[in-house]
């Protein structure tokens, strides 16, 4: 039985070597730094919940109506009538959530070892261009349920790109495909979220995975591990991408996983976090709900947008604001200027500008949540408020600290007393 | 510092809060209690369905509480001849929209977007209003078109807010209740009767909710063993990795 599956596979070997070629080059002869740590874990579960993304979607598609009178309908029947139907949808937008999640921690880790860094710069932009797809395709995917913060949601969002000066209103007709967001805005957004940008999504992937292969693995000393071989030509402190990490990885997998079904099972609408108290109300173009509030993985940039005061009766100075908070990111690599990569060896102003940026994204994105009048009014007067609204100037300090934490980087980055990094990795 | 996170974290899990101010009761419900479910089917049936409609859920559905299909089919089946059809409102949407100005919405999914609280706090807190079209008004959802529906079980009662000032100077307002009729039911009945219609409403935004929670205790005892045999393997392997 073996010789002959042997025999199989020398058969199909000889006929397409690349099978092998590829496996010995991605996984079994590729050399990771053997000192990966906790931070380590989300690129692998990015791809993981991609997977999930991808298959409780595909069952979600058998099922669902993409049709403004339906929608709403198909949702609550997928709940009630498919057997098994609620678990593929809390899979969906338990998987939505945990993606974001995922994925700011796996570039947070960037900012922690300088993954960024050279020769990883492309790796970091096609990393970025993935982050902006996900926004996309979360953005597609929320109209979907057709629910009232579904419906406004997207109201609003098409809406900043109306304020662009001279194309803005028509540019949001044409994204709309309609004068409000309506049945030609959901069919539209229903294509693009199930076949458009999944394509893109997993096209970016691959071009991800194959930029870093091509380079190699940073690791928390940040040192390139390249640099010392042994005689034989492998990395004295790599080791075997398989099995070593596969096997690390499906523990990180097991216990994501637990955390996953933890919220899936037991609080899928995780306090209106995961899925919105206002969502259960079916779309409504009469009535425009109080409080209109995107999905927590938006909220820091809806921060910015709101924080930024207008221009001459213009919104447009926010929603560049906005999109200038998320087109900076490629610009990281080359405004990090320090001479070593890990925060290790970092010294003290890129630790108290990380974590200054860390306190800054996490307040907006509270703040996102919240109503401007949270935190009430300053009790006094004076020319340069024009809002006495505290959390919205607690947002302004921190639209300015998330901004300056990259337009002063070459300037702090460069000057910072870093320590000398060793020759070989630490633990 | 976690703490700190986990009380952000957690902020909005209160957010059911009445925009008046009225302090939202806590819904004593048990999603268990069959008993309970049942009265609320009951209750349901005869005093919303028909205004009000459950339109995604099925009457077949409800053997989850411990009835047959007969059962269903001769208590509460009062405005549908198949058992596998679903919970339709006597009154057509139309209808409701002459009558009432705005059509009465349909409640499969309300206690997911008022939550348990809110709506066992409103159906509680209706008072005869002169002012209102329809002669009621209610605390926590003021100038509401829906009438008290439940008054022949509660009563009438009258409300005066009065505004009071403590000793700091703080304006409150104070809420004074006074009975102009008595109902069919006691307070205690009423409240209870409430419970259960509402544990009922709850139930119908997601009647696979019990199924859930079970499924996921076995899913995560499951990925406990897992996590044993995964980590076991992971020190196997890497027992030859000098560091």
């Amino acid at each position: 039985m073996a010789s002959r599956l042997m025999a199989l596979w020398e058969w199909f070997d000889s006929r397409m070597p690349s099978v092998a070629i590829e496996t010995r080059k991605h996984l079994t002869e590729y050399y990771a730094p053997k000192n990966f740590n906790f931070w380590y874990y989300f690129g692998s579960l990015a791809m993981l919940v991609l997977v999930i993304q991808i298959i409780s979607g595909i069952f979600l598609t058998m099922h669902y109506k993409p049709d403004a009178t339906l929608a709403f309908g198909s949702v609550e029947y997928i709940m009630r009538d498919v057997p098994g139907g609620w678990l593929i949808r809390y899979i969906h937008s338990t998987g939505g959530s945990a993606f974001f999640l995922v994925v700011y921690l796996h570039m947070f880790r960037s900012l922690l070892y300088g993954s960024h860094k050279a020769p990883r710069e492309l790796v970091w932009i096609f990393g970025v261009l993935i982050y902006l797809t996900l926004m996309g395709e979360a953005f597609f995917g929320y109209l979907l349920p057709w629910g009232q913060m579904s419906y406004w949601g997207a109201q609003v969002i098409v809406n900043l790109f109306a304020v662009i000066p001279f194309i803005g209103p028509d540019l949001a007709l044409w994204i709309r495909g309609d004068y409000v967001v309506s049945d030609a805005t959901l069919t539209r957004f229903f294509a693009l979220h199930v076949i458009a940008l999944p394509l893109v999504l997993l096209g970016l992937l691959v071009a991800h995975i194959l930029a870093l292969h091509d380079v190699g693995s940073n690791n928390p000393d940040g040192i390139e591990i390249k640099k010392r071989k042994d005689a034989s030509g492998k990395p004295l402190d790599g080791i075997p991408f398989h099995p070593y990490y596969t096997v690390k990885d499906i523990v990180g997998a097991v216990v994501f996983l637990a955390v996953f079904c933890v919220v899936l099972f037991f609080m899928p609408e995780l306090g209106g976090y995961f899925l919105e108290h206002n969502n259960f109300i079916p779309a409504d173009s009469l009535k425009t709900p109080e409080h209109i509030a995107p999905l927590w993985f938006f909220t820091p940039y809806y921060s910015i947008l709101r924080a930024v005061p207008p221009l001459f009766n213009s919104q447009f100075p926010g929603v560049l604001a906005m999109g200038l908070a998320v087109l900076i990111l490629f610009f990281l690599p080359w405004l990090d200027r320090s001479p070593v990569k890990s925060i290790r060896y970092r010294g003290r102003y890129y630790k108290i500008a990380l974590a200054t940026f860390v306190v800054a994204f996490v307040l907006l994105g509270y703040l996102g949540l919240k109503p401007t009048t949270l935190w009430g009014q300053f009790g006094f007067d004076a020319f340069f408020l024009d809002t006495r609204e505290i959390a919205t100037w607690v947002a302004r300090v921190a639209t300015v600290l998330y901004f300056l934490f990259f337009i002063l980087m070459p300037w702090y980055s460069a000057r910072d007393e870093v320590k000398p990094v060793p020759d070989r990795v630490t633990s | 510092m976690k703490k700190l996170l986990l009380a952000v974290l957690f902020a909005p899990l209160g957010a059911h809060a009445a925009e008046t101010g009225y302090d939202l009761e806590r819904a004593p419900i048990r999603a268990n209690d069959l008993v309970s479910l049942q009265a609320g089917a009951r209750t349901f049936v005869n005093y919303c369905l028909n205004c009000h409609g459950a339109q995604y859920m099925r009457y077949n559905r409800l053997t989850d509480l411990g009835l047959t299909e007969s059962q269903i089919r001769d208590n509460l089946m009062l405005a549908a001849d198949k058992v596998g059809e679903t919970m339709k409102a006597s009154m057509s949407v139309k209808d409701g929209k002459a009558w009432f100005g705005v059509p009465p919405p349909d409640l499969s999914v309300i206690a997911r977007s008022r939550g348990a609280d809110w709506l066992y706090t409103y159906l509680r807190t209706f008072y005869r209003d002169p002012k209102t079209p329809n002669g009621w008004n209610n605390v926590v959802f003021p100038n509401v078109a829906m009438p008290h529906a439940l008054w022949t079980l509660q009563g009438e009662r009258r409300l005066e807010i009065v505004p009071r000032a403590d000793s700091a100077g703080h304006v409150a307002v104070e809420y004074k209740w006074s009975r102009l009729s008595e109902g069919s039911q006691s307070a205690v009945e009423y409240d209870r009767t409430v419970r259960d219609l509402v544990n009922f409403l709850v139930y119908v935004g997601e009647p696979s909710a019990s199924s859930r929670i079970r499924i996921g205790v076995v899913v995560l005892f499951v990925l406990g063993l897992l996590f044993v045999l995964a980590y076991a393997m992971k020190r196997e392997y890497w027992k030859d990795v000098k560091h």
